[in-house]
């Protein structure tokens, strides 16, 4: 098994799902002849053509309504957003059209679209290159949110993103692009969405995760078990509809819950993922649900000591997981 | 100078290629879709329906360019006046009026929209919602995939005067534009969005003028007349077929009654003004215009009428007698099942 980085993973899962079904094409800004300004699809003009690898104007509401469009006759657009919080002037379109479209149709039409957006922080992108936009579209039945932490979930799960029959927002952590590398099969395969992942087994506490944080997670966990406490990890992968069971499944085996995202705290993932524990098995938990997130503050600052006091980092979650080990 | 009937007006719909048949039937479905939005009117005052939107004085336009298309092949993604269009494209009163009691056989929603939300796969009319010019981008889509997919489709979206001044009506012109798509946006310019009248809601002239910006042609053309309605949306049809690209239509109507069963017109225009527009009513003037060339007398048009009447009586009782949804279907058709 070859060994790649997340972002070949990202472009392995699109070019190969290109190639079994002429019905999927990629459109957005830059993703032609420049082959996208992250280079994910590097190559795609010269080998699809520019009918399938389409060059558009810089106007993310069209780019997400053409999608729907196409979504509705029976392709399988792949829009990228440029950066996650570009997605802000497409929101009507996902949103109100692409979410609703299989229901207020009484399921006569419906909407396989895939948006594609790079987002989270770590890059000195500042308040505009840095957003994590997830928790909004994280109440919005019709969607699904996913976001993989690992190159091997990430080809998985944007080929299941082609092939599934709803709208399905798939975001990258843009620092776990080049920074993350793993095993990757050169086969065809699927990871399911809908279903979370335990990427490590530990018996003292357990940690909720996903994206960047997640490896911070794994990180803190080996220094952790140097002084005996092991981790149990969960890393959602599908942030919307979130997989329950799996999640207090995972509780009930430490009864310790630690949720961490880069995501502000207030209203993120986690408070969800907060709610089903206290709604399902509270009285079975040895310790209050704890969650490390992001500061409530608008967005990332530019200037480094800020961007880094902002971000999560493997001392801050070991710090986090230790204190909850030790209660 | 061809003249037929009463010898004063000259045969317009011959130069179209337009048979007398066919014409009647444009008048016909003309009257439909006023029947109906009358009796919706009447059933939302009883109380029975608790709302409507309405399409009076733009059926004309409506009719006129949904003639236009291929229903084969064709897509229209409509607002929601377009009711003449959605006639057209072969939907029923029956289907209207389960649509308007939000019944479960509603084939627009199966009673989850209001009426006027049209959407049927079988009939090519792509589902909207209320958020207006949502719905132009879906066209362009759907105009880029019949592209892709060889096939010489072309796509109708219609807006009003006050859907063009969004954003997604520009994004949506401007990439249609640029990849040269067979699509038509038809501007059913009413005068009014709800109570603003258009000279607080754009400085152009005409909304036609906006094409230019985008690199098509932007027409103006009398919305009040299905016949030259009929012409342009056929010319931009052909144009698109031949892959020369989108046309903007700007489509002058008047709406003859308040925006919906929940607006008051009294607060924001003059009866004389509604008065003066209703002397150009398209189903007056089009009657006229039939009866001056000859394919229609009084006896036919009440004969024509008496149908479209009972059609609309029969669509009712059964829309009325029709079962609603169970409530817990409310949970179906999330996610595909």
């Amino acid at each position: 098994m070859a060994v790649i980085s997340y972002i070949d993973a990202v472009t392995q899962a699109l070019r190969e799902e290109m190639q079994r079904d002429k019905r999927v094409f990629v459109l957005g800004e830059d993703v032609g002849v420049r082959g996208g300004v992250f280079r994910v699809t590097q190559g795609f003009y010269e080998e699809f053509g520019e009918q399938r690898v389409i060059d558009t104007p810089l106007s993310e509401a069209a780019i997400a309504g053409v999608s729907v469009g196409a979504a509705a006759y029976g392709l399988r657009p792949v829009a990228e957003i440029q950066f996650a919080e570009y997605i802000m002037p497409a929101v009507n379109q996902i949103v109100n059209e692409a979410a609703k479209m299989r229901y207020r149709s009484n399921g006569d039409w419906n909407c396989p679209l895939v948006i594609r957006a790079p987002y989270g922080g770590g890059v000195r992108g500042a308040l505009y290159h840095s957003q994590c936009v997830e928790a909004m579209f994280c109440n919005i039945p019709g969607l699904k949110v996913v976001t993989p932490s690992t190159p091997y979930d990430a080809k998985g799960l944007l080929k299941a993103a082609i092939r599934d029959a709803d709208p399905v927002l798939f975001f990258e952590h843009k620092r776990c692009y080049r920074l993350i590398k793993g095993e990757v099969p050169d086969s065809d395969y699927i990871v399911p969405i809908g279903k979370s992942d335990i990427k490590r087994q530990g018996e003292d506490l357990t940690v909720i995760s996903y994206g960047l944080t997640l490896h911070f997670a794994l990180e803190a966990a080996e220094k952790l078990s140097q002084e005996g406490y092991s981790a149990h990890i969960l890393d959602l992968r599908t942030l919307y509809p979130l997989d329950k069971e799996s999640i207090v499944e995972a509780a009930r085996r430490t009864g310790k819950v630690l949720i961490i995202h880069e995501d502000n705290k207030e209203g993120g993932v986690g408070a969800e993922v907060a709610a089903v524990l206290a709604e399902e098995c509270l009285f079975e938990l040895d310790a209050p649900i704890k969650r490390l997130c992001g500061p409530d503050v608008p967005a990332i600052p530019y200037s480094l000591p800020m961007e880094k006091f902002f971000m999560l980092n493997p001392d801050k979650v070991y710090q986090a997981m230790k204190e909850l080990a030790q209660l | 100078m061809n003249k037929t009937g009463n010898g004063q007006v000259k045969n317009r719909h011959q130069a179209l290629d337009l048979s007398d048949q066919q014409i009647l039937e444009m008048y016909q479905n003309m009257v439909l879709a006023r029947k109906v939005d009358e009796r919706m009117w009447i059933l939302n005052r009883a109380g029975k329906i608790p709302f409507l939107v309405s399409c009076q004085g733009h059926e004309a336009a409506q009719v006129g360019a949904a003639y236009a298309l291929d229903r084969t092949k064709d897509f229209l993604c409509p607002y929601y006046r377009d009711m003449g269009m959605a006639i057209v494209f072969g939907m029923t009163a029956k289907e209207l009026m389960l649509s308007a009691f939000a019944r479960a056989g509603d084939p627009n929603s199966g009673g989850r929209q209001m009426p006027g939300h049209y959407g049927s796969k079988r009939l090519n009319i792509l589902s909207g919602s209320s958020v207006v010019s949502s719905q132009v981008p879906h066209g362009v889509g759907i105009a880029l995939s019949g592209r892709m997919q060889g096939e010489k489709l072309v796509v109708l979206t219609a807006f009003g005067d006050g859907g063009s001044n969004q954003g997604e009506f520009h994004e949506a012109a401007n990439f249609a534009g640029v990849h040269k798509l067979p699509v038509i946006f038809l501007c059913e310019n009413n005068k009014y969005a709800i109570s603003v009248p258009f000279s607080k809601q754009a400085a152009c002239e005409s909304i036609a003028d906006r094409a230019k910006g985008y690199g098509f042609p932007g027409i103006s053309v009398d919305g009040n007349d299905p016949l030259e309605v009929y012409k342009v949306t056929k010319e931009a049809a052909d144009r698109a077929r031949r892959g020369e690209g989108p046309t903007l239509i700007e489509a002058v109507v008047y709406r003859l009654v308040p925006h919906s069963s929940d607006d008051d017109d009294r607060t924001y225009r003059s009866r004389e003004e509604v008065e003066e527009a209703r002397k150009k009513d398209p189903l007056v003037t089009f009657s006229t215009y039939l009866k001056d060339v000859g394919i229609l007398d009084e006896r036919k048009e009440k004969e024509i009428h008496d149908r479209m009447l009972m059609e609309v009586d029969e669509a009712t009782e059964y829309a009325e007698n029709a079962p609603d949804s169970a409530p817990q279907d409310a949970l179906k058709h999330v996610y595909a099942e």
